[in-house]
């Protein structure tokens, strides 16, 4: 009953659309209520220490103040850790907002002033005096590093670095060509456009309904019952629209918490949303001081590969992301030695921020292999042909399918790579100095089980359904067109609804692995309505099908036919009419195939290249051109496809070149908390971003033969960009952001 | 944000005497710089007294001199597109378009972009201590986050800079500043307009309390012909200057007959020395003069913790800018590429 397809595979443009630019779709802090209180966050000012003292009495004076809600007067929620141990919370003793006096960050919130409006809070909250018994903080990862330890507990899907392979230092030592630096990354807060929020609306009797900003409504769910002891049947989580997260809202914020304990004790609804300053006193991608070693022939073939991370992470979770095995999974390599551990220090927990650890560890490792490229006196895409691999040598699997090479070959092309020359600063144009980088990027391609519900009305109108969300990517989209296709029905006939923690059980969105997961859930649970309604179909009086074999129909434009004969059918409408059916509602789940798992690796890969124009004497970055390749499966839809990949670029360029979130150590806290001072790309920034979509055929990645492109815009665009520098000026940079100061060529000589 | 008053006076009269009676009033007109200091805490004004309805600042007239005299209450974006400003003080417009973001250009007056305060990181986190916000509480930036702090002009109290663009276009055109007080009115030069720290980095210009800005009158010579505003910066739009320079030349033949030159991003102030300018009096416009005339202008620039590159950055972009302007090749802020 394979049907044929319409919607996939073609560009579509996002059925949720014209509800985002007209207003229409609400996010999280939009939604009211007739007695909707607003709590605004007070936050920690020193970064380790005690409360020593609130003064409340000039806020609570203020006409509109609810109640102030501190250490000191919080109601009580669950004391055992796993209680606030959300789906993706690594190893560690959650942070617990207000649980006591004791500060273990800058930023932390220390006070929910409630108020009747939002800007009463707001107000009595800058009336809050509060004395701290500060102590000795410790926030440099620099002078914590040689406290790195490797984490005792693992983080549950976080693949720790593979044990060694051959005699990596000893091969290093005697290669005839080595390459060996360190390099680093500022740390990147997410930014996303929404703050944080969360509208808890009180439904009476206990119950309560939750607007939150979050890429996960069953996360969210199971936080809010596991905190505050809830039944499951007298909280409902919805998040149907997410103005951006990039990971930012995988776990439950505090926010959150603080809402619903206000709601709970108020007995009323009550907002919270988060400042744009208190946005950066969330989750944020590590400081990871990484060490790549290479050792290669004279032709550029690796014979050593030594990548050492040491990261940062708070003194409450070990949070971990996958950093250094990349090194050993896009090449080939015998002698392979890769560690990975963790320095506390006094900030909040990082979080996962777009493909956290690949962005960090391909970076170091791209730009490494492009130094060897020079020292070897190799063409840095020849570089990466010559040691390619086949197999995934870190879990010694073959994978399920991998273009990269096709990437390297097609991206070339379109670049014009052939006509690059190679020496550093040799295409100068006038006072620019232009530079032509490559690099390669890799993200796991994961599928996770997850539930949809179909249900077909008589009316001829589809609604699917799963707990999973659209963060901006097109989920509703990719999930309309592949019910539309399952049942033969056109895309307006379909409804996709996510976001709501009633509907069929979903992993958080996150991880790339949205559009194989929920993707296949909802063609399974379509399916199954396909087959009930083959069923009726053929049961019908008279009907033209009624010895037809479910192979030989097809779905098309709200009719089942005969493949053989289009003339006969019966219509949808008609066979439901014939079985008395008002409504054909069936739920599936679709899991990864643990026999393929076992045998295969899935990955996607892309190949980007770029180019730059740098000021020769004033150091100032332009990038002019963008070519990326990508090689991720079956492509649902180009269009919405092509802008994850733009929307992974940008965010590369602006780790390139321009993000930073700078700390003060001294006071233990970030300081340019606002989009004024903390750098994202604006458009002058931003060239023209060429994607190409590899032709890859894969049927073991998820059942639909997709793989997912969340993440691997991003993840070689920082190397690229780094490496296209190095091409124009001949300055390494090894630290990003490339901010100009870093660029400006020594002063000529002669000159104080 | 504090809760406040709010008047709409109808006069200038009106408007001085009701700032005259509360030190804690503030005038508004754009308001893109103090709602936001007011959301963060920074500004409390008991009162906000709203100018955006005063009769006749909103104009650009021309003066008895051949200057113009453009209204207190004109939008930038009003006054960069000014075909008058476009043709004779070409240098005004770039600077202007240089700053902020269309929207932000829209809002902002002439006046309050004058009054523009710093954007130093600690200044705007009340969890900080910062001089500037309550004198002798310190300055963690002297020793802290200062990569984008000055180099020039600085104080044991304070390291903040000037963050107009606009500024430092109106320092090299020497223009005036008229203020109305209580007393009537009076002229302000644009280079004694803004002040240094010292000790008392609370105060950033030389405008009383009980005053308000009127207008800003350039003079008649605007360097149409051989100027530039070349502003440095982290990312290509909407950022601060990290230097920026304003350059306005008269040439005489073939050799430099008078040079303006200000700098921006590089200290509390827009940055001028006439002693710089008079070396390329009569000098050809080479990369010797040049240099020479950056030397001076940079003569005792301290570098702190993370900003010492700006001299030398600041020295190359005075260089840069001259070349520029000698060669009537003014920097574009649309075209990104450096000329």
């Amino acid at each position: 009953m394979a049907n044929g397809e319409t919607y996939f595979g073609t560009a579509r443009g996002r059925v949720d659309g014209p509800a985002k630019v007209t207003g229409s779709a609400r996010y999280a802090a939009e939604f009211a209520a007739a007695d909707l209180a607003h709590g605004h966050v007070v936050s920690a000012a020193i970064a380790k220490g005690r409360i020593a003292a609130i003064e409340t009495a000039a806020a609570e004076a203020v006409h509109g103040v609810l109640r102030i809600f501190t250490h000191a007067n919080r109601p009580g929620t669950a004391w055992r850790d796993a209680r606030y141990r959300d789906e993706v919370a690594p190893p560690g003793s959650p942070f617990r907002p207000l649980h006591d006096a004791k500060i273990v960050f800058s930023g932390q919130p220390i006070a929910l002033v409630v108020a009747e409006d939002d800007a009463t809070a707001r107000y009595a909250a800058s009336l809050l005096r509060v004395r701290y018994a500060a102590e000795p903080h410790a926030t440099d990862l620099e002078r914590q590093r040689g406290q790195a330890y490797v984490p005792r507990r693992k983080r549950t899907g976080i693949a720790p670095p593979p044990k060694p392979r051959g005699d990596a230092q000893k091969a290093f030592d005697a290669a005839p060509v080595r390459i060996d630096h360190e390099y680093r990354v500022a740390v990147e807060h997410h930014n996303p456009m929404e703050p944080h929020a969360s509208t808890v609306i009180w439904e009476g009797d206990g119950r309560i309904t939750v607007h939150d900003k979050i890429q996960g409504v069953q996360n969210s769910l199971g936080y809010i019952t596991g905190v505050f002891g809830l039944s499951q049947k007298n909280v409902r989580v919805l998040s149907p629209f997410v103005g951006g997260a990039f990971g930012s809202g995988l776990r439950p914020q505090y926010q959150l918490f603080l809402a619903v304990m206000a709601a709970l004790d108020l007995k009323r609804s009550v907002r919270v949303e988060l400042t744009r300053d208190q946005m950066f006193t969330l989750g944020y991608r590590p400081a990871t001081i990484q060490r790549v070693a290479l050792g290669a022939a004279p032709d550029g073939t690796l014979q050593a590969i030594l990548h050492d991370a040491i990261a940062g992470t708070s003194t409450f979770e070990d949070y971990q992301e996958v950093v250094v095995n990349w090194s050993s999974l896009l090449y080939h390599c015998d002698n392979v030695a890769l560690t990975y551990r963790l320095a506390q220090i006094d900030t909040y927990t990082p979080a996962d921020m777009r493909a956290p650890g690949a962005t960090l560890g391909v970076f170091a490792l791209e730009s490494a292999i492009d130094e060897l490229a020079y020292a070897a006196g190799v063409d840095p895409l020849e570089i990466r042909r010559r040691n390619y691999t086949r197999t995934d040598e870190n879990e010694g699997k073959d994978f399920t399918s991998k273009e990269l090479m096709e990437c390297y070959r097609l991206g070339a092309e379109r670049f014009g790579w052939s006509r690059r020359s190679a020496a550093p600063r040799s295409m100068r144009e006038g006072r620019e100095l232009v530079g032509w980088g490559v690099a390669s990027g890799a993200w796991e391609a994961m599928m996770m089980k997850t539930s949809a519900r179909a249900a077909l009305t008589a009316d001829g109108r589809l609604e699917v359904a799963t707990a999973t969300a659209d963060i901006g990517t097109g989920t509703y989209t990719i999930l309309t067109q592949i019910a539309a296709d399952a049942l033969g029905l056109p895309m307006e006939s379909v409804t996709a609804r996510i976001g709501d923690s009633a509907l069929p059980h979903s992993p958080v969105e996150g991880g790339s692995w949205t559009a194989a997961s929920a993707g296949s859930a909802v063609q399974a649970a379509c399916r199954a309505v396909r087959e009930k309604l083959f069923s009726a179909a053929r049961a019908a009086e008279n009907s033209p099908l009624a010895n037809a074999d479910p192979s030989h129909v097809r779905f098309v434009n709200g009719r089942i036919v005969l493949a053989a004969d289009p003339a006969r059918f019966i219509t949808v409408a008609d066979a439901m009419r014939a079985a008395g059916l008002e409504r054909l509602e069936e739920e599936a789940t679709a899991s990864p195939d643990s026999a393929t798992q076992k045998r295969y690796s899935a990955y996607t890969h892309s190949a980007i290249f770029a180019e730059v124009r740098v000021d020769a004497q004033l150091g100032v970055v332009r990038v002019t051109r963008i070519v990326n390749a990508v090689a991720a499966g079956r492509i649902i839809n180009p269009r919405t496809a092509r802008s994850q990949i733009i929307g992974g670029v940008v965010f590369g360029l602006g780790m390139a070149l321009t993000e930073e979130s700078l700390p003060d150590h001294a006071l233990g806290r970030f300081m340019n908390h606002n989009l004024g001072e903390y750098h994202i790309p604006v458009n002058a920034d931003v060239p023209a971003i060429d994607v190409i979509f590899v032709d890859e055929h894969d049927d073991k990645a998820s059942p639909l033969g997709v793989k997912g492109l969340g993440e691997i815009g991003i993840v070689g665009s920082a190397a690229a960009i780094a490496n296209a520098v190095y091409h124009a000026t001949g300055t390494r940079v090894r630290s990003l952001p490339m901010t100009l100061d870093k660029l400006l060529p020594e002063k000529p000589a002669g000159r104080a | 944000m504090n809760r406040f008053a709010y008047l709409r006076p109808t006069d200038i009269a009106e408007a001085v005497r009701a700032i005259a009676a509360d030190p804690s009033a503030r005038f508004i007109a754009g308001g893109t710089n103090l709602l936001d200091l007011m959301k963060y805490e920074v500004e409390r004004p008991t009162r906000l007294i709203d100018i955006t309805r005063l009769p006749g600042l909103d104009a650009v007239e021309e003066t008895a001199s051949g200057g113009l005299r453009i209204g207190a209450l004109v939008p930038n974006a009003d006054l960069a597109h000014d075909p008058r400003i476009a043709a004779r003080y070409p240098l005004l417009a770039s600077a202007i378009l240089a700053g902020a973001s269309p929207q932000l250009r829209n809002a902002a007056s002439t006046g309050g972009n004058l009054l523009q305060r710093t954007r130093c990181y600690y200044f705007y986190d009340v969890g900080t201590p910062c001089n500037k916000r309550a004198p002798g509480a310190g300055c963690p930036a002297i020793d802290g986050v200062n990569r984008i702090h000055a180099i020039l002009g600085t104080s044991t109290h304070c390291i903040a800079t000037h963050p107009s663009d606009m500024c430092v276009a109106l320092a090299a055109l020497e223009a005036k500043v008229h203020v109305a007080g209580p007393n009537g009115e009076r002229t302000i030069a644009i280079g004694d307009f803004h002040r240094l720290p010292e000790d008392r980095p609370d105060i950033d210009t030389t405008l009383a309390h009980d005053e308000i800005i009127v207008a800003v009158e350039l003079p008649a010579e605007g360097f149409a012909g051989h100027c530039t505003y070349l502003k440095l910066r982290d990312r290509l739009s909407y950022a601060f200057a990290l230097v920026s320079v304003a350059v306005g030349l008269a040439m005489d033949g073939d050799a430099i007959g008078r040079a303006r030159i200000a700098l921006g991003g590089v200290a509390h102030k827009p940055w001028r020395v006439p002693e710089a300018e008079a070396l390329l009096q009569g000098r050809p416009p080479t990369e010797e003069s040049y240099a020479a005339a950056a030397d001076r202008l940079l003569a005792g620039a301290r570098a702190y913790r993370d900003n010492g590159f700006k001299i030398e950055l600041a020295r190359r972009a005075i260089t840069r800018g001259l070349a520029q302007a000698a060669s009537g090749t003014p920097q574009s802020q649309t075209d990104k590429r450096i000329r």
